[in-house]
């Protein structure tokens, strides 16, 4: 196995992890963890293709990685301000019990 | 392969299934905060040296964090002793469980890989400095925009409503 096949199939693994999670959750904070995990194993594609890639020299890997960390850090933000919010108005963070849009 | 890339790896997968299947939600936070760190560990394996620091700014500092202030604040409500699977919760890993099994497949069986090893490339933050401020300085202040929005977008969301109105 070749390192960038080894570092591939972490990053599957981790993105696997990530979706079982966000799929088999209850709670809504550890569905957001989920998608950061999602998002943290593209980036570490990108990084892999970049160090073993033809062309390193171009150093796009790494400056899609340094936008992708930006755009989930807002992400996180966001979302967590939105599970606050959600949770201001019915006490509670279990997704099964969010059941209604205009509550 | 060497024998830090496997140490990284079990130190990512298994902080990784401890953050999605503990049930103490602040065991979860903490785990996820050693998964972030694993990754830094293995950006910097990868000589992307800048990545590395800025996922521990970033996440280790910044949205690990985060999610602990969240967990803190929406504690209650819920009682300990409630599944913490969804009904449907098969079908999650299940799906789950396929999409390793097809980009796994992808990745073990592809032959557009690259096999030639080659010289170790470098990322100096001079370079990147570089080509942030000519080539991808649009996308730049577009990040930064969009940073500032979802700021103050979070702030907004999260305040308090009060009586009549905002």
């Amino acid at each position: 196995m070749t390192p960038l096949a080894g570092y591939l199939l972490l990053s599957a693994l981790l993105f696997a992890i990530g979706l079982g999670g966000a799929l088999a959750r209850r709670n809504a904070i550890i569905v957001l963890i989920g998608i950061e995990l999602m998002l943290n194993a593209a980036n570490l594609n990108f990084i892999a293709f970049w160090r073993y890639g033809p062309n390193p020299e171009a150093l796009t890997g790494i400056l899609f990685v340094l936008f992708s960390i930006g755009i989930a850090a807002a992400e996180a933000a966001v979302g967590l301000a939105i599970i606050i919010a959600v949770y201001r108005h019915y006490r509670t963070t279990n997704l099964d019990r969010i059941t209604s849009l205009k509550g | 392969m060497s024998a830090g890339f496997y140490v990284i790896a079990i130190l990512i997968v298994g902080s990784a299934v401890a953050a999605m299947s503990l049930r103490n939600l602040v065991h979860c936070a903490l785990s996820l905060a050693v998964t972030f760190a694993g990754l830094a560990l293995a950006y910097l394996q990868l000589q992307a040296q800048f990545v590395g620091f800025a996922q521990v700014l970033v996440y280790v500092g910044a949205v690990a964090i985060l999610i602990v202030f969240a967990i803190l604040l929406t504690r209650g409500g819920d009682s300990e002793k409630e599944a913490i699977l969804s009904p449907g919760w098969v079908w999650g890993l299940g799906i789950a469980a396929l999409v390793f099994v097809v980009a796994g497949g992808a990745v073990v069986s592809s032959k557009l890989l690259p096999t030639v090893q080659r010289a170790t490339p470098a990322a100096t933050v001079k370079q990147i400095g570089d080509q942030l401020m000519t080539q991808y300085i649009l996308p730049l202040e577009v990040i930064g925009l969009l940073l500032t929005a979802a700021l103050i977008g979070a702030v907004i969301i999260a305040m308090r409503e009060t009586e009549g109105g905002q």
